[in-house]
């Protein structure tokens, strides 16, 4: 048994070596607090809704998120699931959120037409292409948010620090150039986005989950972070209740196989 | 190991078989009946994990090949619909990406477990180097796999690899161009890494049926390193001794991976992989997965032109990557020395121990940037790691005085805690 856990710790050691010093230089995150964290950490589907709402009221103008489409708002543990609606198409309030939007499509005829959304679009992207984009924003590109949190050291860590990480003083040999600001959590300091997350940039639904829930920039950067891990994603509860269950299972069918070891070897002298 | 069969065909079905094919006592011979040394301790249960890795990876990577796109502007895409789309397509996903770390980190431990006990000596030699080719190609689909989702990672790596192939006198060029279907890392490379991704695991697979058969031929090592002398009193039938042993390694084994893979699973990947590849950007640091870390130090030590112009810094770098694998294969004919365990080999105990630690040392080395202290650190990592092959090992086996290790396997077990022979009941099972 020593020889087991000697394995495992070894095993453990190998495996962070590498990561473990894969950090980049930029300043220490600040803790988002998720609700989601750790094996047992799950999504507030209230928070989801929130964050979607910043999202869709604020980082959309900008941001896109090509890899999500209106239905999966719906989806099991999202911000909108309704049991009632298992195929998140029939789903109304998604409906309504995907109606509020034009989609460029074409007809039967080949026709460009605009049409209102319908849950199967993909998010439309504030922009038509990359070019555009950058034209809009000083020539940086907005990155595409779908996976963000996978995208970055820290996932929601990194997005509710650098929301909130407008507001530090840069060191004297930084320059800003104009038009940029300085943020400590992006690597090299300097990011073309301005602050975004103030107090009260968006009104909260008043709904009972709501309850005492105050529009403060810090809770904004928490509902979006929660959001944007969510979206990056979306299995993850699915994935955390399956993983329980098969770690369970394992380790009874450990215990049984360890027991028929023992008694298959109990006589042999080795 | 491999003695006369004792296969006894008994329904009549087995006896026809038997006389025009016979798969079942070749089934009998090498998974139930195998004699086994007594003596095996859990570092021999590796081999059964890396075979149930094997099959993980090629089964979920099936799959995965069902809903991928190998095209550059679609890769990235196809793998976000399995990740949010495909049924369970999280969960192949995820089996597939942690499934290569935990199959490397089966086969280092197997690999040092051969490098401790001797296991590449006479008369395994051809079952190590056998062993050595699979590590190869395990590398080679690692890397090419690590390509497909067309994340930055993904195509920076890919360029940083295959360019190695351009330090090649004369013909550098050619071969590279020829290796990627054009000047960089584009469609073709894609479409063609696919393919190989494909191909080399079933390639794998048949260099294991020829590994497991140069296994059974002189039959296990053992902790001792003292060879089987007495079948009777010194090995068990392969079932249901090791397999019941085996399977309980494979499970602390699997409890470890799923653990990862449900609750970690973007732990031992690089976030860059999850920016769309672009050839205008480069990555801040260009790292592969850490299990090639070692390697990918060895391959960055050597950073000063050896001869200026023709033997370059980064053939010198190519050279040293290789050679640091291909070493492995000399290895039976580097230590002579009679003793098989390092047990009792005082000495050379000592230094495979900082082997070792020199190993994961190098693996740090390869994940930080190539600045002082590291360029200088890798540049005494590479150093140790040939120096243990190359002159350790040959001198230790002429001057070591070794320990005098048992006289038989059944020598080193006669003091072992209480027993009788094996369970009657269960040798009753096994005989039928």
């Amino acid at each position: 048994m020593r020889k087991i856990i000697t394995s495992v710790v070894i095993a453990f050691a190998a495996l962070s070596a590498g990561t473990a010093f894969a950090n980049t230089g930029a300043a220490k995150l600040m803790d988002a607090g998720g609700s989601y964290n750790g094996p047992f950490g799950r999504f507030d589907r209230a928070q989801l809704q929130r964050g979607f709402q910043i999202y869709k009221e604020v980082c959309s103008s900008c941001h896109s998120m090509n890899q999500l489409h209106y239905r999966n708002l719906g989806d099991k543990y999202g911000p909108y699931y309704d049991p009632k609606y298992p195929n998140p198409n029939d789903n109304p309030v998604i409906k309504a959120i995907a109606k509020g939007y034009t989609i460029k499509d074409v007809d039967a005829n080949g026709a460009p037409v605009d049409r209102p959304g319908i849950p199967a679009d993909k998010f439309v992207a504030p922009f038509a292409s990359d070019y555009d984009a950058k034209q809009a924003n000083g020539g940086a590109l907005p990155p595409d948010l779908s996976v963000i949190t996978k995208a970055r050291h820290g996932g929601a860590n990194y997005v509710y620090s650098l929301m909130l990480g407008y507001d530090h003083t840069p060191p004297h040999d930084l320059v800003i150039p104009e038009g940029k600001s300085y943020n400590p959590y992006i690597a090299g300091g300097i990011i073309g986005m301005p602050k975004q997350i103030v107090d009260d940039l968006v009104t909260y639904a008043d709904t009972p989950e709501n309850k005492g829930v105050k529009a403060t920039a810090d809770q904004e950067a928490k509902d979006v972070a929660a959001f944007l891990t969510w979206a990056g994603d979306p299995h993850q509860t699915e994935r955390k209740s399956a993983g329980i269950a098969t770690l369970l299972f394992l380790f009874i069918m450990t215990i049984f196989t360890w027991m028929s070891y023992q008694a298959v070897w109990r006589n042999v002298k080795h | 190991m491999s003695g006369p069969s004792k296969y006894v065909p008994q329904s009549g079905f087995e006896k026809w078989i038997d006389k025009r094919l016979p798969l079942v006592r070749f089934a009998y011979d090498t998974m139930i009946d195998f004699p086994t040394p007594k003596n095996l301790n859990y570092w021999w249960t590796f081999g059964a994990v890396l075979a149930i890795f094997l099959g993980i990876q090629i089964v979920t990577g099936i799959v995965l090949v069902m809903h991928y796109i190998p095209a550059t502007d679609r890769a990235f895409m196809s793998i976000a619909h399995i990740m949010r789309d495909v049924n369970y397509g999280w969960l192949i996903r995820y089996m597939h990406m942690s499934g290569a770390s935990f199959f490397f980190l089966a086969v280092y431990l197997h690999i040092f477990r051969g490098l401790y006990y001797g296991s590449y000596k006479e008369p395994r030699e051809v079952l190590w180097g056998l062993g050595v080719i699979i590590y190869l190609l395990m590398v080679m689909t690692a890397f090419m796999g690590y390509v497909l989702p067309w994340g930055q990672m993904s195509f920076w790596g890919a360029t940083v690899i295959t360019n190695l192939t351009s330090a090649i006198p004369f013909v550098g060029e050619s071969i590279h161009n020829w290796l990627l279907g054009g000047f960089a890392v584009d469609q073709p490379t894609l479409n063609r890494f696919l393919s190989l991704h494909y191909l080399l695991p079933f390639v794998i697979l048949g260099v294991v049926v020829l590994h497991i058969w140069a296994l059974h031929v002189p039959g296990n090592n053992n902790p001792t390193g003292v060879e089987v002398k007495d079948v009777e009193k010194e090995t068990l039938p392969f079932h249901p001794y090791y397999t019941i042993k085996d399977a309980f390694a494979i499970l602390v084994f699997l409890m470890v991976y799923f653990a990862f893979v449900f609750f970690a699973p973007e732990a031992l990947n690089h976030p860059d992989n999850y920016i769309p590849a672009n050839n205008q950007v480069t990555p801040a640091h260009i790292v592969p997965e850490w299990y090639l870390l070692p390697f990918y130090a060895i391959l960055r030590a050597v950073d000063f032109d050896i001869i200026p112009g023709i033997f370059t810094a980064k053939l010198g770098g190519v050279i040293a990557m290789l050679g640091a694998i291909l070493v492995w294969l000399a290895l039976p004919v580097l230590d002579s020395s009679k003793i098989k365990s390092m047990r009792y080999r005082p000495l050379a105990r000592i230094f495979w121990f900082i082997w070792i630690a020199n190993f994961i040392f190098l693996g740090i080395c390869g994940a930080m940037p190539a600045q002082a202290p590291w360029t200088w650190l890798s540049k005494i990592g590479l150093v140790y790691y040939f120096l243990y092959f190359l002159v350790i090992l040959p001198v230790l086996s002429k001057i070591e005085k070794p320990k005098t290790p048992p006289a038989s396997i059944a020598d080193s077990i006669a003091d072992a805690p209480k027993g009788e022979e094996p369970n009657p009941n269960i040798v009753g099972v096994v005989q039928n």
